[in-house]
């Protein structure tokens, strides 16, 4: 249904530092995931299975693949005519030089004439780096229901880890009274999810204010909710109890990924009332060798198998040789596994080539290797 | 700079019955090694080769090739600059003799009048072939030839494509004859189906096949015509299949289990487009055991797969055997099922019957929707 009262803004322009080589040239919201996607195809697909139309997509560091990728727009069915993804770079105005996106809250304000442009009554603003699967318009009826001027998704994480994390107190009725940034001795174990809805109108305001403060940085979590806290604004807490994952780190990408492994996880891809959408590349099925000994697998159409695949996720055109071994790793598009090289506890980058006989990672690692340049074989 | 000619995919002959599968759609929608659909091949070869209007003839049953064609724009087809259009013939009683590719043309006479192209590329939706038309058009004018036809030669002429036509060949590849397999040799130049020629020349070939019979087809008036025009024979390699039996279907599709054939014929320089239906990847359970075989997306395999061809959102059970078939969509193997040499149409369950093999060459067929 088309759905034109709210409208959504992807924060998009992030590295992922701690992603290391594997967000040299893309940004994170670029980054594959689970076989076939990028993690930026979870908040657009469901923003298209949520009936929101219009979405901003708002980009800084490394681009050039994040820009080219999400302006097809039909690749969510957000391409008919009062539909749309927009990416939004920082720009130079009449009024003021080019600046970059000073901070999440900064990103918004210098859209500000872009939003206007539809008159929305009430924005979402998202991550896009965070894989999960959430219906957006039962939060908007909640925040229209409890009459709220923003509502912050948020999601219970274990109460010993919770200092990790933004911490929402609430009275109780789902009002949020305090904010706390990674408190030292948590009140409640209500983590902040990065997922914002406001009503525009006020929003606008804050945002015409915070530009001019030159003490701000410009942040949601640090600057707007706080001051909104102490304004008297309705805050409200809306709780999510589905799969949600920051893969902030080589461990936790890889870990997601393994999810996919699980029988009952929770991410369920394969529910086809709310599929996440991504490019698609008119290639073969995956092509099982009779060489091939696969145990436990998540594999992608165009991949070709003829050696031994043991709980490993691998995406689109990838090969592994007859007698090559995949042991709980996971395999980016296109990577190469030559005979007789073994990889184990791995991620493998994009088009990565490990030689014949290689052998990389260690069964007993503590930490999954990152593999993101060829490895020569030896013969 | 193809735009020199546009395309025609035609259906298939009227005689042509494939048994089971053709039951509930067309030839040009059935799927092919469990991801593509027949019809994607020739409308590929046809985008790839830069031809952007292409003319569609549907037949009976048309709903899944409308759904799966839709605008065209997922074969890559200029969206602007170019057009896909899906004509439909009103004489589509199943095996009516007035039910000709000759009749389709007549009835949308004024859309092939219409196309600004001087020359025509017209090809069958019933075949599985890959085929750079540029090249063919190039060749073709160089030559002069009045008709360019593309055939195949085959040494299973005897067994096999006795629904299609052999063509008789001089030694400058003059087409001396056109006519149907009798199975009388090994090797033959089977027809492809596939004509270039100019426009006008169509036209006037069509109108003249009107007067001569009702029950003339496009490959009946070339025949005809081999000793006033000038019809030469273009030789095609490579994959080659012509899907008129259930047979026919299956050994197409078993041929690409071989990695090397399949290859040679998906390649990156010249894709095969199709429409995605966003499928997640398949997941392989542990205690399961695939080899030899082509998986397609969705699919959730808990049991043995050998020599097979799994669809998309397929699943097979624990304890269940897959062996020399080809499982279409959403089919569902239970636990302990043992399936050889079969083939199971789509949103198939097999619940209670624990056994379905076929002991002769022509592999079992499941019907779609059916419980056993």
């Amino acid at each position: 249904m088309a759905q034109t009262s709210m409208l959504a803004m992807i924060l998009a322009g992030g590295r992922g530092s701690r992603l290391h080589d594997l967000t040299n040239k893309v940004a994170k919201p670029a980054v594959s995931y689970g076989g076939k996607y990028r993690i930026i195809d979870f908040p657009l697909s469901n923003c298209a299975n949520s009936g929101v139309d219009i979405v901003g997509v708002l980009t800084q560091y490394e681009s050039v693949l994040l820009n080219s990728y999400v302006a097809a727009g039909g690749r969510w069915g957000l391409d008919t005519k009062d539909s749309g993804v927009f990416v939004l770079t920082p720009r130079e105005k009449a009024d003021s030089g080019l600046d970059v996106y000073r901070g999440t809250a900064d990103a918004i304000s210098q859209n500000i004439d872009f939003i206007d442009a539809y008159d929305p009554e009430y924005i979402l603003i998202l991550s896009g780096d965070h894989i999960y699967k959430m219906n957006y318009d039962k939060m908007l009826t909640y925040h229209k229901e409890q009459g709220a001027d923003a509502t912050i998704a948020v999601r219970g994480v274990p109460m010993k880890e919770a200092s990790r994390f933004g911490i929402m107190n609430t009275d109780g009725n789902g009002r949020i009274i305090e904010f706390e940034e990674k408190p030292a001795k948590p009140k409640s174990n209500l983590a902040s999810m990065g997922i914002y809805i406001f009503t525009w109108k006020t929003l606008r305001k804050l945002l015409v204010d915070d530009m001019k403060n030159p003490d701000s940085d410009h942040d949601f979590g640090k600057d707007i909710i706080p001051i909104m806290l102490d304004g008297g604004k309705k805050l409200c807490a809306y709780e999510f109890s589905g799969y949600w994952k920051d893969v902030g780190t080589i461990d936790s990408l890889w870990e997601a990924n393994m999810d996919l492994l699980d029988n009952d996880n929770e991410l369920d891809l394969d529910d086809t009332s709310w599929k996440i959408y991504t490019e698609d590349t008119g290639i073969t099925p995956q092509y099982i060798a009779s060489t091939a000994k696969i145990d436990g697998a998540y594999i992608n159409q165009g991949a070709a198998v003829g050696g031994t695949v043991q709980r490993s996720v691998i995406f689109t055109n990838c090969k592994i040789a007859p007698g090559a071994k995949v042991i709980d790793s996971v395999l980016m598009p296109g990577a190469i596994v030559e005979e007789g090289a073994v990889v184990t506890r791995a991620l493998v980058a994009e088009n990565v080539r490990i030689g014949k006989n290689a052998k990389v990672g260690e069964k007993k690692s503590e930490e999954i290797l990152l593999v993101a340049k060829n490895v020569k074989g030896e013969d | 700079m193809a735009n020199k000619a546009f395309g025609v995919i035609n259906s298939a002959p009227n005689y042509i019955r494939v048994e089971g599968l053709h039951d509930y759609r067309p030839i040009g929608a059935f799927t092919f090694i469990g991801r593509f659909r027949v019809i994607d091949f020739p409308l590929s070869n046809m985008s790839n080769s830069g031809i952007n209007r292409i003319h569609v003839y549907l037949n009976s049953r048309p709903r899944s090739l409308v759904e799966h064609i839709g605008s065209g724009r997922h074969y890559n087809i200029n969206s602007k600059r170019g057009n896909l259009q899906l004509l439909f013939t009103q004489q589509n009683g199943a095996n009516s003799i007035y039910n000709t590719d000759i009749t389709a043309y007549m009835e949308n006479l004024e859309q092939i009048e219409r196309m600004p192209q001087d020359y025509v590329i017209v090809a069958p939706s019933y075949m599985v072939y890959k085929q750079n038309y540029q090249q063919l058009l190039d060749d073709h004018v160089a030559a002069g030839n009045d008709i360019t036809l593309l055939y195949h030669k085959v040494d299973q002429a005897k067994e096999y494509y006795r629904a299609c036509n052999v063509v008789e060949l001089n030694k400058q590849k003059g087409v001396e004859s056109l006519a149907r397999n009798m199975g009388t040799a090994k090797e033959r130049n089977i027809s492809m189906d596939t004509y270039v020629m100019k426009k006008d020349l169509f036209i006037a070939l069509i109108k003249k096949a009107k007067r001569e019979s009702s029950a003339y087809s496009f490959a009946d008036i070339v025949s005809l015509s081999c000793d006033t025009l000038d019809i030469r024979g273009y030789q095609h390699k490579g994959y080659f299949a012509a899907i008129t039996s259930l047979d026919d279907f299956y050994r197409a599709n078993m041929e690409l289990l071989d990695y090397g054939t399949a290859m040679d014929f998906f390649k990156q320089d010249w894709p095969f487009y199709t429409k995605t239906t966003d499928a997640c990847p398949t997941h392989y359970h542990p205690g399961g055991k695939v080899t030899n075989s082509m998986v397609c997306n969705a699919a959730s395999i808990e049991g043995i797969v050998e020599n097979s061809i799994i669809g998309r959102h397929v699943h097979i059970g624990k304890g269940a055997i897959v062996k020399n078939s080809i499982i279409l969509s959403y089919a569902d193997i239970s636990d302990g099922t043992y399936i050889e040499n079969a083939v199971i149409d789509k949103w198939v369950k097999v619940k209670n019957v624990k056994k379905i093999v076929s002991d002769s060459v022509t592999p079992a067929y499941i019907k779609r929707n059916d419980v056993l």
